[in-house]
């Protein structure tokens, strides 16, 4: 039996606008650029791919499942820019065909830095799913699937999650396959679903490279390599960003309509079939434990951390925001805990990578700075500002009970040199 | 085929060097000196120059002269480690950088020099050589004395460098019937902006033309060449400049004996307006309104040092900014081993190797996104030379972020060794062959 998991990564961040140090205005979001992209992207693959799976879940009844992970800061782009995408993700989940997983609201490295803060997001984030879509996930999956042994016995102890998804890399698991469900080390209840990434990556990456001799990619041809895992695994577990269709992509290479064939030239074997992750986990107990004592992604050849904790700008920039935890949370003003936590969306500090910058390659594609120095100097400044904002009720409590006067004196012009500032603040 | 004979009309040689043009030519010569090809290099020289007195360079006096005295080769250290460059020399009082104001302005100064130290001088004085001719005759004195000093002597192809050889380069090429390159280190409109000499341009266009091939020092210049001069892009090649390594790296700021606990931001190159000087300090006053520790530092000379100095004063920023007048040789590396920053905000910059030199010193550099040299950096902060707020914000977060200042530094002193002449005197070599190649079928 070769169960098919298709799980869709949906995500685009939040682009920071030009920030100098010389600015003063608390705004540090570049909603034009956001919106407009949101927009581009719902266009070219939010919308079209979701009305192709629709088509095919109806064509196929409730033979064909897939699941998504929806990032929070794409959810609220989506609500404010591209409602209808919103509604077309409403009618997949009624099908009750499709699976959402739960991962950190902010799509955020906070399991490295924060344990509150991890635990705060995934619950952020259920709660929305559950909300939006009417179910509970009992998945997980973190950010760009960096896992290790510590975040599974994190996410076991939070007693909502049945499996757990990670990159099914080859330094990890040596001669075994990803092709069946294992167990964390450490854990006695969770099941870890791996990544196939050669056979992800075919359609993700390769699917329009034409010097790759693979090319052209046929569903049927696709089809005849999941099948090949009959008799040698259990699932198939093709896990790729969404994106892929439409927008990595584009529609002109023919990914929708490999798409629209695939489902039909899986079933066509009879061993065959769809499941999404829980019902991997319903139907499949562990062969192994699989033991991560250091951290893996999905990301790069490396499979590491090095694209968002490579260097030391990387490093410091993570460091001094969440070094600010305490104090922001202090505040209780839900606008500065916002926007502090909109500033740990991964793809802030993915921007500042240098590793490949000289190639141009992905990591550019993806960037709106030119340069990895532009985007540590425009998130330091926004840091900067943030911080300042911190200080200021602490400072209003103090003294508004010994000199009222110069407190309001003192507020105003704050107000003034700072701009906005939320005089309710304060512990 | 045999080993290629160059006869490259160039300028300066260390050390006195007043300029890119000088370290460019240095460079590339040396560079094609180790891959064997054959150079005779011909510069200028200015017989009442102060420095004739004190440099043991045997120099023939006049390009009349007879060909194996004047064949021979400088004689300095340094320069006796190239074994395929032949130097010779021109008596001209052409140099790099000059505009027919400068030119004039320094004849006249020789010529008093002349009367004081030598009042019967002028039995040294046989050759055509004219103090009283402007600067248009004089380039083209130098070009009738350089084929002359060609001589009968045979060579595969003529080098020019800068509009100023390009009339010698044109007669040397026709005479003698060989291939023309014209290298372009810089154009009238990177110097004068909008208000181009006629003359000049006209040069330099003559030049462009009649080449076989014009090497240009980036994309950056290789655009100008083709949309301000007409030229065919298929005849411009982009060669890029490379940098010298200083070798050893021992040298600390502790061993220079400065004690410093304010910033230094560094402005290195002429005062012209070419380099910028005026962003520079709006930058600065900028910069200043956020941050108090830090000194700006202009090194260099040019035309607008007094305009520059005048306007410091006039934002208020007089006791932040240094001026340390033109700094040569040990000098620069002392303040780059000062400098915090580097920042070249020209208006327009054909290559820009002092950012390189920087690096190469382990100070960061920010450069103005209208210059070659943005073209192969990487790891170097980027700016519109117009846009002095974000100049200003990227010195503060240079200043403010160390992260920053260090990942420049480790990235860009790496980058920086893979600029090497080498490469550069390679990629002419090909273009030897092939404007050879092309020329010969010609025939």
């Amino acid at each position: 039996m070769a169960s098919i998991c298709f799980y869709f990564q949906v995500h685009q961040p939040l682009r920071l606008r030009h920030y100098t140090v010389f600015d003063k205005n608390s705004h540090y979001f570049d909603d034009y650029k956001n919106s407009s992209i949101c927009r581009k992207v719902a266009n070219k693959c939010y919308l079209p791919a979701n009305r192709l799976l629709l088509d095919i879940i109806r064509q196929f009844g409730g033979r064909f499942r897939i699941a998504y992970s929806i990032t929070g800061v794409l959810l609220e782009q989506l609500d404010s820019f591209s409602p209808e995408v919103m509604s077309t993700f409403d009618a997949l989940a009624e099908t009750g065909c499709v699976e959402f997983l739960a991962e950190t609201y902010y799509h955020s490295l906070s399991s490295l830095y924060s344990r509150d803060e991890f635990v705060e997001q995934v619950n952020k984030h259920t709660e929305t799913i559950e909300y939006l879509f009417g179910q509970t996930p009992r998945v997980f999956r973190n950010t760009e699937l960096i896992y290790n042994n510590d975040l599974a016995v994190l996410v076991e102890s939070m007693g909502k999650f049945d499996a757990i998804l990670t990159e099914g890399a080859n330094h990890i698991l040596g001669f075994r396959s990803p092709n069946f469900v294992y167990r964390p080390q450490c854990c006695r209840k969770l099941k870890l679903l791996m990544k196939n990434y050669s056979l992800s990556d075919d359609i993700a990456f390769r699917f329009s490279n034409r010097s790759w001799p693979e090319w052209p990619l046929t569903a049927e041809k696709f089809a005849r390599w999941v099948s090949d895992v009959n008799g040698n695994g259990n699932v198939v577990n093709l896990f790729m960003d969404y994106e892929t269709f439409g927008e990595h992509q584009w529609e002109d290479t023919g990914i929708f309509d490999f798409m629209r064939h695939l489902p039909e030239q899986i079933l066509r074997h009879p061993d065959n079939d769809f499941k999404t992750p829980s019902e991997i986990v319903q139907a499949y107990e562990p062969v192994d434990t699989v033991d991560v004592p250091h951290l893996i992604s999905w990301a790069d050849t490396e499979r590491d951390l090095s694209a968002w904790l490579g260097n030391a700008m990387q490093s410091n920039a993570i460091h001094e925001l969440y070094r600010l935890e305490k104090k922001i949370k202090k505040t209780s003003d839900e606008k500065i805990i916002s926007d502090w936590r909109k500033l740990q969306v991964s793809d802030h500090f993915y921007y500042m990578c240098t590793k490949y910058f000289a190639d141009g390659d992905v990591h550019k594609y993806f960037n709106p700075y030119d340069s990895p120095y532009d985007s540590y100097i425009n998130f330091m400044n926004v840091l900067n500002n943030l911080q300042s904002r911190c200080a200021k009720p602490a400072l209003l409590n103090t003294k508004s009970i010994t000199n009222k006067a110069l407190t309001d004196k003192n507020y105003l012009t704050e107000q003034a040199i700072e701009g906005v500032c939320q005089p309710s603040g304060g512990s | 085929m045999d080993r290629i004979k160059v006869f490259m009309l160039g300028w300066e040689f260390p050390p006195f060097i007043s300029g890119g043009l000088g370290t460019a030519c240095y460079g590339l010569t040396k560079a094609m000196d180790q891959l064997g090809i054959q150079v005779t290099f011909v510069l200028p020289r200015m017989v009442s120059s102060k420095f004739a007195t004190h440099v043991k360079l045997e120099f023939a006096t006049h390009a009349k002269l007879q060909a194996s005295e004047s064949q021979m080769p400088m004689s300095d250290l340094k320069l006796g480690e190239l074994k395929n460059v032949v130097f010779r020399t021109i008596n001209s009082p052409l140099q790099p950088y000059s505009t027919p104001d400068t030119y004039q302005q320094r004849i006249e100064e020789s010529l008093r020099q002349k009367h004081i130290s030598n009042s019967g001088a002028t039995s040294q004085y046989s050759g055509p050589l004219d103090y009283n001719s402007d600067m248009y005759t004089e380039v083209h004195r130098y070009a009738e004395a350089a084929v002359e000093l060609a001589g009968n002597e045979h060579y595969d192809i003529v080098h020019a460098h800068d509009w100023m050889t390009y009339p010698a380069g044109i007669a040397v090429s026709a005479i003698r019937e060989r291939p023309l390159i014209v290298h372009v280190h810089s154009t009238e409109f990177d110097r004068s902006g909008e208000h181009v000499n006629q003359m000049i341009y006209d040069i330099e266009r003559e030049g462009m033309e009649r080449a076989n091939k014009v090497i240009a020092v980036s994309h950056f210049t290789r655009n100008i060449i083709i949309s301000r001069y007409g030229i065919s892009g298929e005849k411009v090649e982009v060669v890029y400049n490379g940098v010298e390594r200083n070798g050893n790296d021992d040298w600390t700021l502790a061993k220079t004996g400065i004690e410093k606990d304010e910033k230094i931001v560094l402005f290195l190159g002429r005062i012209t307006m070419q380099k910028g000087p005026e962003y520079f300090l709006h930058a600065a006053k900028k910069v200043l309104e956020v941050v108090d520790n830090v000194k700006f530092v202009m090194a260099g000379s040019g035309d607008l040092i007094h305009r520059a100095v005048e306007m410091a004063a006039e934002l208020g920023i007089g006791h932040k900014v240094l001026f340390t007048g033109f700094l040569r040789g040990e000098e620069v590396r002392r303040i780059y081993k000062m400098a915090d920053l580097y920042v070249m905000p020209s208006v327009s910059e054909p290559f820009g190797i002092a950012p390189l030199e920087a690096l190469d010193n382990d100070v960061p550099v920010i450069i103005s996104k209208q210059s070659g040299v943005s073209e192969v950096l990487m790891h170097a902060l980027k700016v519109d030379f117009w846009d002095v707020n974000e100049i200003a914000n990227k010195i503060v977060a240079v200043l403010k972020y160390p992260p920053l200042e260090m990942t420049l530094r480790n990235h860009g002193n790496f980058e920086v060794r893979k600029l090497r002449w080498k490469d550069s005197a390679q990629r002419c070599a090909q273009i030897y062959g092939e404007t050879l190649m092309q020329f010969d079928k010609c025939i």
